[in-house]
């Protein structure tokens, strides 16, 4: 018997990178905004895409993936609202990864403008899982506290976008939303911040303009590449 | 925790490694654990000693390498260590970092068991 060294330098995440390259190759060709939602669980996700469902009309072509451990019951709120959604069961692991969005890739449709993924609920493991995702959108509700990012950094610093979420609650809860920006700021300097409220629809507007924007910022960038 | 589904990414190397080398056994893993990579330390050494029964690498041990966060001002070009997760500069205050290390995940080095007559 004989041991040996060898170097390695590999990543482990390197199967989920290779698989969230190949989604990301197909929706950005397609010219489809990819959006990751991260939360803790309750944090209003699922809410908040009835909502942009709302304000994303026809002639907007929209899909849903849901991530969940168990049940149907979110699927079943977004094709209540006439957007077709596909649920994804985790059976017990606390995160999406890309192998199970690439799995869906045969049946999804490929006229779409923007596909929004809500990962499972957990503020952690989701945030290491890149999902070929062109924007990441962390929420933080106000009734979770404005000192989550620090906890929670890695979700902060991988996202591109914030969403103060029940800010209808602000006010009624010792929540201070400029410590929360200013703490999500901090580790993300570049995160574009929002406020929102998905029962009396603050900060809505200016959330589906900035959807718009990165939708376009797509063609933009390919039309660069090209 | 998603320390499992990490330990399972590890193995696909561990197997692929092993079959390009020709090796019958792992028996020592390094693995280089970045302060933002998402991943706890003990729980990766939990979930490997969980993993790596009737595997490959059963007598081995998994050593993890803390990497804390290192970053590149794009400003003025000063490199130092983020602590405390504030992404500013600490020399001219800009905001635009690049993250040099300590966000990954990375198999440094494995310890591999051959047979005698196997040339190297
Ligand atoms: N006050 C308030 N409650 C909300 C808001 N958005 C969602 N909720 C409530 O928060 C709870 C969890 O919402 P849900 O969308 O299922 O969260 P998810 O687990 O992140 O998908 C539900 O009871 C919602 O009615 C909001 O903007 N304001
Ligand atoms: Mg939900
Ligand atoms: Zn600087």
């Amino acid at each position: 018997m004989k041991r040996k060294d060898v170097e390695v330098y590999e990543d482990i995440l390197k199967s989920n990178v290779a698989a969230a390259a190949e989604v990301r190759r197909r929706f950005r060709e397609q010219g489809v905004l990819v959006v990751n939602l991260l939360s803790s669980p309750g944090a209003g996700k699922t809410t908040l895409l009835e909502r942009l469902i709302d304000r994303l009309p026809p002639p907007a072509r929209l899909a849903v993936i849901e991530g969940d451990i168990e049940t149907e019951r979110d699927a079943e709120r977004i094709r209540a609202k006439g957007v077709p959604a596909w649920q994804i069961q985790t059976g017990g692991a606390c995160h999406l990864e890309a192998k199970m969005i690439g799995r869906l890739l045969g049946e999804l449709p490929s006229d779409l403008d923007f596909l929004f993924i809500e990962n499972v609920g957990n503020l952690v493991c989701p945030a290491a899982f890149d999902l070929g995702e062109s924007l990441r959108v962390v929420l933080l509700s106000v009734p979770e506290g404005d000192d989550k990012p620090k906890k929670y950094p890695k979700a902060f610093l991988t996202a591109q976008a914030l969403v103060l979420s029940k800010a209808d609650l602000v006010g009624l809860l010792p929540f201070d939303p400029e410590r929360a920006r200013g703490e999500a700021l901090e580790i993300n300097p570049s995160l574009a911040v929002f406020r929102v409220s998905a029962l009396t629809g603050e900060g809505l507007d200016d959330l589906v303009a900035y959807l718009h924007l990165a939708r376009a910022g797509l063609a933009a960038e390919d039309g660069r590449h090209a | 925790m998603h320390e499992m589904s990490l330990i399972a990414g590890l193995f696909e190397i561990l197997e692929e490694k092993a079959r390009e080398h020709k090796a019958r056994s792992v028996t020592a893993v390094r693995l280089r654990v970045g302060t933002l990579s998402g991943a706890v330390p003990e729980l990766l050494e939990t979930a490997f000693d969980m993993y790596k029964k009737g595997t490959l690498a059963e007598k081995a041990a998994l050593v993890t390498i803390a990497v804390p966060v290192k970053v590149r001002c794009r400003a003025c070009g000063s490199e130092f260590e983020v602590d405390d997760y504030v992404f500013h500069c600490q020399f001219c205050g800009a905001a635009d970092l690049e993250i040099l290390s300590g966000t990954d995940l990375l198999v440094e080095s494995i310890e591999l068991e051959t047979e005698d007559e196997t040339p190297a």
